[in-house]
């Protein structure tokens, strides 16, 4: 029985101990709880069920910081559903669910490549410096003899993180499958010629000279040359030349390829997405 | 307290027993973090707010909980329990009432529960059985070593992604010997007082 009283004092330890550190427990638990809802702030429920739909790999395609704050923008209405280019239509539409509105169709984009040069257009000098569009681009006005034409040294290909860009013939050319639209490869050319295209356009004209048609013709095979024909044979009033460039205003164009089958140099492509398949 | 007291303390955490390069406590953050500046310097804002709040309540409950209960044995988790709580209020409040700061501080705030030297500070001062004042500017000073010490090993980083050194020493084995040349540079202090 001599042992009862130790026990009995360890006991008391114990449970002071118990009582304190609990109710310092107790106190901070209680404390944080009244915190959480003095300092709640007030989000909107809809917020976290956009998040969860969109993909979450936070690219930035959209053109916001990340998911989240393209989420929050949706709901103050200044983003649309069919904004991310990543999760495409399927995820626009689940977003438009949660909003309770429409989406708007075929507002999704892909990269195109303005420039059908490489090959077929002159070079002034061989390039041997390090792989890179900006770089060659300094050295005398870059290598090729077109000042708006593709340098072909890929810096496009490695802006993109999906792979959808590849230099073919000398010129960077969109894998349409592949494109997600995220547009990084845009800020990546210095000669500024790729672009924003309706992923669904059916005519897109794939160059960006306004050098005049004489002194093209001397440096590009396949270059525009301002002629007009296009312009002439269009009726729904679609394609303009402005500047010695042919334009396409892809709202009022209908697709109806008759500009591309006039084009003497068979420079306009009549789909898009064709055009990707002729291509491979 | 004198005022050279307290620039004793100050001195002494800040310099000669700086947490990081020569007690070397929170070396999860230093080298966590410690890749860019402006990150490097918003987990510094996010340890010197907490570490400061934490060194004020974890001597209210030594002094007047751990002291009086003969609790003493208790500590660690006493004041694990204060840290933690602390860092979850600080971050509901900063929430509500200074969005932009909660946001610029982001991650780091709850990544502090977890870092050592607001918890080494905190036993420290316990041990040291310093008065409030005391308690409450060593933990600010430590915090500012800690600061210190980030900032300087971040920009050492910074310097280093230029620096020519061999292929094997890529990544973390380049950060740890530049840490450790920092920490020798730190050691030079050792010995330094206020009289």
């Amino acid at each position: 029985m001599t042992i009862f009283p130790i026990l009995m004092a360890a006991w008391q330890n114990i449970l002071i101990a118990l009582a304190v550190l609990g109710g310092l427990g107790a106190l901070f638990g209680a404390a944080l709880a009244v915190a959480s809802k003095v300092f709640a702030v007030e989000k909107d429920p809809r917020l976290d069920e956009i998040i969860e739909v969109l993909p979450g790999a936070n690219c930035g395609g959209c053109g916001y910081a990340g998911c989240s704050t393209f989420a929050a923008a949706l709901l103050d209405g200044s983003a649309h559903p069919g904004g991310c280019p990543v999760g495409g239509e399927e995820c626009g539409k689940k977003c438009a669910a949660i909003l309770g509105i429409e989406m708007e169709k075929n507002t999704r984009l892909a990269a195109f490549v303005a420039c059908s040069g490489g090959i077929h257009a002159l070079r002034k000098y061989d390039y041997v410096g390090i792989s890179d569009c900006a770089s060659a681009a300094k050295l005398a006005g870059g290598p090729a003899e077109c000042r708006f034409g593709c340098l072909g040294l890929g810096s496009c290909t490695q802006a993109c993180k999906f792979g959808a860009l590849s230099i073919r013939d000398g010129v960077a050319h969109v894998d349409h499958e592949k494109c997600t639209g995220c547009l990084k490869c845009i800020d990546a050319c210095p000669r500024h010629i790729i672009h924003a295209a309706p992923y669904y356009a059916d005519v897109n004209i794939a160059c960006s000279s306004h050098e005049r048609g004489a002194a093209l013709r001397k440096i590009c095979e396949i270059g525009c040359l301002g002629c007009k024909i296009c312009e002439k044979t269009c009726t729904h009033d679609a394609i303009h030349v402005v500047d010695n460039l042919a334009e396409i205003d892809y709202a009022k164009c209908v697709g109806c390829g008759d500009c591309a089958a006039k084009c003497p140099r068979h420079l306009i492509s009549d789909s898009n997405l064709n055009r990707a398949a002729t291509d491979i | 307290m004198s005022f050279t007291g307290l620039f004793s303390i100050a001195l002494g955490s800040i310099l000669v027993e700086n947490y990081i390069l020569v007690q070397f406590l929170g070396i999860c953050p230093f080298l966590g973090v410690s890749k860019k500046t402006d990150t490097a310097l918003g987990m510094s804002m996010a340890v010197i707010f907490v570490m400061t709040l934490s060194s004020i309540f974890t001597w209210m409950v030594n002094e007047w909980l751990l002291i009086p209960f003969e609790l003493t044995y208790m500590r660690t988790v006493a004041f694990i329990l204060v840290i933690a709580a602390l860092v979850q209020l600080v971050e509901l409040f900063l929430q509500k009432a200074a969005p932009a700061l909660y946001s610029a501080l982001g991650i780091y705030l709850p990544l502090i529960t977890t870092n050592c030297a607001v918890l080494g500070c905190a036993l420290q001062n316990a041990n040291a059985s310093y008065g409030f004042v005391e308690a409450v500017v060593s933990g600010f000073t430590a915090a500012v070593g800690f600061s210190l010490a980030l900032l300087l090993f971040s920009s050492v980083r910074e310097r280093l992604r230029f620096a020519d050194y061999p292929k094997a020493f890529e990544g973390f084995p380049i950060a740890l010997v530049s840490a450790a040349l920092l920490a020798l540079a730190f050691m030079g202090f050792s010995g330094l007082e206020v009289f």
